[in-house]
């Protein structure tokens, strides 16, 4: 292997790089990034930087050093236009053509939008730029509408909050983010908004932005200053449309995490076959996009020797003055029991269950070494029976 | 240098300095999975405990995994 492209300058892309020098790659390696920024973190975007703790210097990747020591040619600022699968090539937008003989994409997701032209008011919070435009406009009595009660909008809620605005938080869902981590503990989240004074309204359907705030569909309009969209996201593949390569929610990839012969896909992008879990997953975590980039790395440089990519799944989330963290797949699960702590005082750990399996562990404000032990359970795929059913009274 | 031929820097006379810039750390624990006789985490916060700034060349692959890692990149790693 002569020329490696990397597209995808975030942290899947880097840590994918990163991997392949380690490994001993020597040849060419180009990491094409449409951002016009050295490889930055995106968690901090919607914690620190938002709140304003932390400037912009804070937020690269590596040390100007260790980056330079990777020796990549790197293209930033120019965006991947298309993919000739036979001819082994990568478009640009500037008209460049860079030949590949090993590709790994890695391209992330854009935020969903609503319709409406809320102009200035209207945020989403994915790039440094965004978190910077809707940090210079928030502050006390500034009044924000977060539109959408997941992991991103509880956060920046709970951060705007912190500055002293005046937080709506709209959810379409009867309680936030019950098919992610189960309705109790999506209502401690809520009752959390509720102690800060965010106003959570649940089970409203959000129409438009409109220049004086969220217009619902019933018609009510929720006045606000700032508006913030996070209702998700859309994998961004729109320069993959016609390659050839299988375009679902994602890239598709198989349990290697490969898209085609010498092409993979990593990070927030792809979509893979988890064999651990026995089914297809895109995962929107941090750790995922390092961990998928060096897997796609190694299976790349030593095709003989490949891997299926078949980790823990692991996020975590600040929100006010606790942290959330959460190992393995809990979507889909069929039962929630909390075996240690009291959910009330934001103290406990919550196992999930899946068929007959444990699914994955979500805890707040509990020791290291328990949640390392019960995401142990999920990496051995233990028993349900086994590892909680002697923990649990009745209906717990 | 003893060249291993692996072209990942394995040789002996390599030393190694870690740093952890601990305000970035995020609690996950990926280091200590990966390195348990170099990182560790306190108990009440799950924040990143450096148990060993010079660790032993046996350990060298391990810390530059847990560099990589990280998801919080507040781990350095320093090789000379
Ligand atoms: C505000 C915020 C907070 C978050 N907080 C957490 C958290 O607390 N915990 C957690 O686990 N996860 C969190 N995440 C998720 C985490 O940041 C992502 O999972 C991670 O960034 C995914 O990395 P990636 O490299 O796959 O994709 P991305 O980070 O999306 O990077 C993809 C890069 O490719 C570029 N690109 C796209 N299309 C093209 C193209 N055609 N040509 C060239 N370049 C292109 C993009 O501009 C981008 O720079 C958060 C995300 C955000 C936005
Ligand atoms: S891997 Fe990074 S974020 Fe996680 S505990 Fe270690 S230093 Fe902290």
């Amino acid at each position: 292997m002569k020329h490696v492209v990397v597209v995808g300058g975030s942290a899947a892309g880097l840590a994918a790089a990163e991997t392949l020098r380690r490994e001993g790659y020597e040849g060419t390696l180009t990491l094409i990034g449409d951002e016009p920024y050295h490889p930055y973190d995106r968690p901090p975007l919607s914690k620190q930087i938002l709140g304003g703790q932390w400037e912009p210097d804070r937020v690269p990747l590596r040390a100007p050093a260790d980056l330079d020591a990777l020796g990549l040619e790197l293209r930033l600022g120019v965006a991947a236009t298309g993919l000739d699968l036979a001819g082994r090539t990568v478009a640009l937008a500037d008209g460049a053509r860079v030949p590949y003989d090993g590709l790994v994409i890695a391209t992330g997701v854009r935020p969903r939008r609503l319709p409406g032209d809320g102009g200035e008011r209207a945020h989403v919070l994915r790039t440094l730029d965004d978190a910077l435009a809707l940090r210079d406009r928030l502050g006390p009595g500034r009044r924000l509408a977060v539109v959408g009660a997941g992991f991103l909008g509880a956060e920046a809620a709970a951060v705007a909050r912190g500055l002293g605005a005046e937080v709506t938080l709209l959810e379409p869902a009867p309680v936030p983010l019950a098919p992610a981590v189960g309705e109790r503990v999506g209502r401690m989240l809520s009752q959390a908004h509720h102690d800060h004074g965010v106003d959570l309204r649940t089970g409203v359907a959000v129409a438009e932005v409109t220049d004086g705030g969220v217009r619902l569909t019933d018609g009510t309009l929720v006045e606000a200053d700032e508006v913030l969209v996070a209702i998700g996201s859309v994998p961004n593949t729109g320069w993959l449309e016609g390659s050839g390569l299988t375009l679902g929610d994602g890239l598709e990839c198989d349990e290697y995490s490969a898209a085609a012969p010498d092409v993979y896909g990593a990070g927030d992008v792809a979509r893979w076959h988890n064999p651990l879990f026995g089914t297809a997953m895109r995962i929107e975590h941090r750790t995922n996009a390092t961990e998928q980039g060096m897997a796609v790395a190694r299976n790349l440089l030593r095709p003989d020797e490949r891997r299926p990519f078949a980790p823990v799944p692991y996020f975590w989330s600040d929100q006010y003055d606790f942290r959330i963290q959460a190992h393995g797949y809990l979507r889909g699960h069929e039962e929630v029991a909390v075996v240690e702590g009291e959910l009330a005082e934001r103290k406990f750990l919550a196992v999930y269950r899946s068929g007959d399996r444990v699914a994955g562990v979500l805890a707040v404000g509990m020791p290291p070494k328990a949640v390392r032990t019960w995401r142990q359970a999920v990496a051995t795929r233990a028993a349900w029976r086994d590892a909680v059913g002697e923990l649990l009274p009745e209906g717990a | 240098m003893s060249g291993g031929g692996e072209g990942s820097g394995e040789g002996k006379g390599v030393t190694m300095r870690v740093e952890v810039d601990v305000p970035k750390c995020v609690a996950s624990g990926q280091c200590v999975m990966i390195a348990p006789d170099v990182f560790d985490q306190r108990e009440e916060d799950g924040i990143v405990v450096l148990l060993d700034e010079q660790p032993a060349s046996e350990l060298h692959a391990d810390v530059r995994e847990s560099a990589v890692v990280c998801p919080a990149a507040a781990i350095r790693v320093v090789e000379k």
